[in-house]
């Protein structure tokens, strides 16, 4: 990173002939966006309430990543390591709560034990002691991971590390994937809570089932706010845990530096730990809600999530918290907004070509500090 | 020099050595071992990789006709040993799991693969060498047909080809479902579902329905909700998704949240125990049999799958289209065996080519390219179970 | 049984490894008739055990000789990836994706020799070569303006290269009929359908997919190297993901009908012999020993040891670091050709993004910047989790072969617990250690 941003001084730059020619490739940019540009515009003038629509489901999306990017976010700012292994965390996270509401009824739980509870309660409580118990099983497994594989790898070369992420992560999916663990099959997932979904024309309404909305509706559902509202939650509490803790200034120290904050009585390999615990902790809710949303789960449901997560969390600049919350909408959306307007299959190139851009114009991310690759 | 000399000794002891390791798989071990006079049979099937839910499924179909076979005595008087090899649905380790039955193990027949992309250059191999390959669900013309247009003489399938469910949901979306627009949703890198989705097409249109829009999702999406939008906005009467039943649960699932009405149509991927009844129902598709037929194999095959493969809370497992095709497949293969009075795969092939077989999916005969020539079922999808609609004849 | 098939597949591998071993040492003998004949007796030996039978059973079966190509072809693509990650210290999981490309093209050039059509190598090979030469005169441009940024270059380069493709497209189409008499009918094959012309287009199309993925690598290497190496890494596995979803819509998104997209490739002539693998192994073999201990190589890894103390020395980084990775790329993409022709199919999913890891497992296993390493642990690899635990595990019975994705990566975290630093560490053997003793002659005859 350091050869990446040259940054020539003025008296350089007249030496250098070639720093004049900057408006070719700033002229290629321009076409690309203004191309971009132009088909979200005529697709937004031909049907607004569909572009709106897309819109959202990009948002939903967008917000599901950013709970998977956080936790790479944090764990990569401290150790530097790609932690593959994250997105079947994640994975696992999804399968806790699918034992947990089919096999033991934890969501009904409330209702077992106080019976004159309003439904609303159950349903409320319920849910959110799945959520909790899926939180709790992820924080100890990424904590017994990191205990067992990353941390005998801390002195080795930092390849090594990411050699065993990758493995952990291939463990995970096939370990489970056998029949006495979670098997190989898609299995439909049984929500906690119904999903309602409302529309949006002259006002609120219920949409009814087999009742097709109004044409020029636009349609929205329970579980999308609960993302949003759990995202936003999540990055509120994070920023206070962060910004605000003891724990958390040690974490900033421990990225910062790490021999030095060893110096200064941080209990280093603790305060690794506890951020693993904390992103798998955030990656397990990610789980439950993803599963309710998108109601089928496997064994490597938790590859492609845990990449684009980690691609918006480079977007947005490594390490940053708010950058990988924006970089993860701006993924959500531009992969809606690919499968809406351009071509599926072509999502993800656009999303990798938004990222070298930026990488390329910024190089350290949106968000990012700059600061060198450090251990 | 003496250097040289040494190391090319210890080459070549090193040689003999891995030449000795050779023949070894094939004497016997162990009681259970396959004994000279065992029939060995081959199934390959994608236990890992990215669709190991079919692998299992496979296996266990054509594991249940083998045990059932050697219940009965085997074949020509001798035990069926199944050998099963992890092909992963993908073209390098299913070319090295053929290459290991065919020359360390010595098989002459395969039950596989699932996948097509890994069924062709199997079927390459097992035609040049003479190894009888019947695959149970490779849907891909290409898998029984060579690049020169020529039918490879020892590759047989026991499922329908693409052309024939496309064609056949065309009909009944036409004829039985009165429509007259639809929507098609697939995925490009499926050939499965592309196949179908092609032939659908145009036998809708040829037919006289039209065709409002077309999108395509990869295998790994989960949010459909932009292409739902857009099924929305166009409002067709149907729509086909001729895809797996993973896919199928969320995108119905969406659908219904969206509002969607259109009724959903696909073909024999839908078949399966976890497909979501309540996301799905209203749908139909186009299957080999009926789960509530009353024709006796499919009766008894459904009762001694149960019996033989339980799920994680004890209960028998439902058999889905996988596990009925490779049980067909393999009835098929042991029948041919017999009908022969042979392991030799020349006569194995040609009595496989006269066969008339009546399996699980209906009476099977194979025509010219080595395809089962039986009828389609189509079947409903309700709330609560799947349903017996009506018969296609091919 | 299996305790001594166990022993004897063990045997296998250390088999391979003394051939290995044998054939390194011959290569570095000084005297050049221990050479030659030291590489063709390796040759041989192969060659003989997979054509001589004694009876029924053969000393490598077809079985093996699978594992032997596929090891060879992973060996070209995992050195590729030590030139560029082990030696240069660029995280690069690009590397599939040049595989990719380059079975992709080799595949298309003989497949439509095969039917007729010398297009497929017309446009190819003229649009390479004009691409070539294209690139090569506008880094004389860039040069000239020093300092032009890095977009503005990379705007330049992308357009020289559409324009090299259009101009190959339109003289490929031009020349092409004057071509298609000479084919023949298939009934009377004409001069260029003969068996000899087909080696030779093999040939040609393995250099000319090679060269195809290294100009490709430049073009994507030229913006995306200046990003750092995680950033690399991040970028280079999104490039994997979009070439195999280009390959999976070669038939909607791209012009290829014949490559049949998602359904897959067939009818590609199966031409890759013991020999051509062989062939383009010693070569790139050869090749990536005598960069790596040329002043080339050194200012290569100079880069890998300090990017700032490299630059002060005069170094230039980005130039090095866009050479490793053009010619890794190279290296992979010949790995394709060859393994394009070995069981004639081609489908996306042979090149998914996940797949992509092995040979970054593989350069890691046999240590980094170690390329006896690469070469010992692609063969190991292959016969370790292809041959002993395929075979092994079936053995077991018929819900065994689910674990062997279980073993694996046990397998994985416990060496990379033991021996982060790869087996080999920095051994090398025979022909690959530097060339110290030869040095020492010159300096004495000086």
């Amino acid at each position: 990173m350091l050869q990446a941003s040259p940054s020539p001084t003025s008296s350089l730059a007249a030496r250098r002939p070639g720093a004049r020619l900057a408006w070719i490739g700033q002229g290629f940019l321009l076409l690309l966006a203004a191309v971009v540009l132009y088909i979200l515009i005529t697709n937004f003038l031909k049907d607004p309430p569909l572009f709106i629509q897309v819109v959202l489901s990009g948002l939903q999306l967008g917000f599901v990543y950013a709970l998977v990017a956080l936790g790479y976010t944090m764990v990569y700012g401290i150790v530097r390591l790609i932690n593959f292994a994250h997105g079947d965390v994640f994975m696992v996270g999804a399968f806790v709560s699918f034992y947990a509401v089919t096999r033991f009824q934890l969501h009904a739980w409330p209702a077992a034990v106080f019976p004159g509870l309003p439904a609303g309660w159950v349903v409320v409580i319920g849910s959110l002691t799945v959520v909790l118990l899926s939180m709790i099983v992820c924080m100890s497994m990424a904590v017994t991971i990191e205990r067992v594989a990353y941390k005998p790898l801390r002195d080795a070369p930092r390849i090594a590390a990411l050699i065993t992420a990758i493995g952990v992560s291939f463990f995970l999916e096939f370990f489970g994937a056998l029949y006495f663990v979670f098997s190989p099959r898609f299995i439909p997932y049984q929500r906690p809570f119904e999903v309602v979904t409302w529309y949006i024309k002259d006002g609120i309404h219920l949409v009814q089932v087999g009742q097709a909305p109004p044409p020029g509706s636009i349609t929205f559902s329970n579980i999308f706010l609960i993302i949003v509202v759990a995202s936003v939650l999540v990055r509120v509490v994070l920023q206070f845990l962060v910004r605000r803790t003891k724990i958390g200034k040690a974490m900033r120290a421990t990225s910062f530096d790490k021999p030095t904050s060893r110096l200064m009585g941080i209990n280093v390999d603790g305060v690794i730990s506890v951020t693993f615990a904390v992103g798998a902790a955030f990656a397990g809710m990610g789980g439950v809600l993803y599963a309710i949303a998108y109601p089928s789960i496997w064994t490597q449901l938790g590859i492609l999530p845990g990449l684009k997560a980690f691609v918006a969390a480079v977007l947005g600049g490594i390490g940053s918290i708010p950058g990988a919350f924006v970089g993860a909408l701006i993924m959500g959306q531009a992969e809606a907004l690919t499968m809406g307007y351009i071509s599926t299959p072509m999502r993800d190139a656009v999303a990798f070509t938004i990222l070298i851009v930026v990488l390329l114009v910024k190089p350290t991310g949106l968000f990012g500090e700059a600061a060198g690759e450090k251990a | 020099m003496r250097a040289f000399k040494l190391l090319s000794l210890l080459l070549v002891v090193a040689f003999v050595l891995s030449a000795c390791a050779q023949p070894t798989p094939a004497p016997a071990p162990q009681a259970a071992a396959p004994t000279a006079a065992d029939l060995k049979i081959a199934i390959l099937a994608p236990l890992s990789g990215p669709v190991p839910t079919f692998g299992v499924m496979t296996r266990d179909g054509a594991l249940l006709a083998i045990e059932e076979w050697n219940a009965k005595g085997g074949v020509l008087g001798r035990k069926i040993v199944p050998i099963v090899e992890d092909s992963q649905c993908t073209a390098d380790p299913a070319v090295n799991a053929a290459n290991k039955v065919i020359d360390q193990d010595k098989v002459k027949f395969i039950v596989g693969e699932v996948c097509s992309k890994a069924s062709i250059p199997v079927s390459e191999i097992a035609n040049a060498k003479k190894v009888l390959q019947i695959s149970p669900t490779s849907t891909n013309p290409a898998v029984t047909v060579a690049s020169d247009g020529k039918t490879k003489d020892y590759i047989f399938r026991a499922c329908f080809i693409d052309p024939f469910q496309g064609k056949v949901g065309a009909n009944f979306a036409l004829q039985n479902l009165k429509t007259k627009t639809a929507f098609i949703l697939l995925d490009q890198a499926n050939d499965y579902v592309k196949g179908l989705a092609e032939e659908f097409e145009k036998a809708y249109v040829a037919g006289g329905g039209k065709v409002v829009g077309k999108e395509t999702y990869t295998a790994k999406d989960t949010d459909f909700s932009a292409i739902l939008a857009k099924v929305a906005a166009a409002k067709p009467d149907v729509v086909y998704l001729p895809d797996y039943y993973n896919i199928v649960n969320l995108v119905t699932k969406q659908a219904k949240e969206k509002g969607i009405t259109a009724a959903f149509l696909g073909g024999d991927g839908w078949d399966s125990s976890d497909l979501d009844l309540k996301a799905a129902a209203g749908g139909y598709f186009t299957n080999h049999y009926a789960p509530d037929s009353t024709a006796p194999e499919a009766v008894a095959f459904q009762k001694a799958f149960a019996a033989k493969y339980k799920d994680d809370k004890g209960q028998g497992k439902v058999p889905d289209a996988l596990a009925a095709l490779a049980y067909d497949a393999t009835n098929l293969l042991l029948t041919a065996i017999k009908n022969a009075d042979s392991d030799d795969p020349d006569k194995v092939k040609a009595a496989m080519e006269a066969i008339s077989f009546q399996g699980v999916s209906g009476k099977i005969t194979f025509d010219a390219q080595h395809n089962p020539v039986k009828s389609a079922t189509i079947l409903k999808v309700t709330d609560t179970k799947v349903v017996f609609d009506s018969v296609v004849a091919p | 049984m299996e305790l001594g098939f166990l022993i004897l597949s063990i045997v296998k591998i250390v088999a391979i490894l003394a051939y290995l071993y044998g054939l390194f040492w011959a290569m570095g003998h000084q005297n050049k008739i221990v050479k030659v004949a030291g590489i063709v007796i390796a040759f041989a030996l192969i060659q003989l055990a997979l054509t001589v039978k004694f009876g029924e059973t053969q000393i490598l079966n077809d079985f093996d000789r699978g594992l032997v190509f596929q090891a060879c072809t992973m060996t070209m693509v995992a050195l590729g990836l030590n030139l560029i990650y082990g030696f240069n210290g660029q995280f690069s999981l690009a590397q599939w994706g040049f595989y990719g490309i380059g079975a992709y093209t080799a595949a298309d050039i003989t497949y439509r020799w095969n039917v007729r059509d010398a297009r497929g190598l017309l446009v190819a090979g003229i649009g390479v070569i004009l691409g070539g030469l294209m690139i090569l005169a506008v880094s004389r441009l860039v040069r000239r303006y020093k300092g032009m940024p890095v977009l503005s270059q990379f705007t330049l380069y992308l357009i020289s290269c559409v324009l090299a493709g259009a101009i190959a497209v339109y003289i490929g189409n031009a020349i092409n009929p004057a071509l298609v008499p000479l084919f023949g009918t298939p009934d009377a094959p004409g001069i260029l359908a003969s068996p000899a012309v087909l080696q030779v287009v093999f040939l040609l199309a393995v250099l000319i997919a090679g060269a195809f993925a290294a100009e490709v690598s430049f073009l994507f290497g030229l913006p995306v190297l200046t990003l750092g190496s995680d950033y690399f890494g991040i970028a280079t596995l999104g490039f994997a993901i979009v070439v195999q979803t280009l390959m999976v819509n070669t038939d909607t998104i791209l012009p290829f009908p014949e490559m049949k997209g998602g359904r897959g490739m067939i009818g590609i002539p199966k031409l890759t012999t013991w020999f051509w693998a062989f062939l383009f192994l010693i070569i790139i073999i050869v090749v990536m020993r005598n960069l790596i201990y040329s002043s080339t190589g050194r200012a290569i890894m100079s880069v890998r040891e300090d990017e700032t103390a490299a630059k002060a020395m005069g170094i230039d980084v980005a130039f090095y670091k866009l050479f490793a990775f053009v010619v890794g790329s190279l290296f992979a993409g010949i790995g394709g050709g060859v393994y394009a022709h070995y069981i004639g199919f081609l489908s996306p999913g042979t090149f998914d993004f996940l797949v992509g890891f092995n040979p970054l497992i593989i350069v890691v296993f046999g240590g980094l910047g170690s390329m006896t390493g690469t070469i010992a642990a692609s063969f190991g690899w292959i016969f370790f989790l292809e041959g002993l635990l395929r075979v092994l595990l079936s053995q077991l019975g018929t819900e065994a072969p689910t674990w062997r994705y279980v073993l694996y990566p046990i397998a994985l975290l416990l060496l990379m617990l033991l021996r982060p630093q790869g087996l080999l560490g920095n051994v090398e053997w025979g022909f690959l250690k530097r060339p110290v003793a030869a040095l020492q002659a010159k300096a004495a005859g000086r």
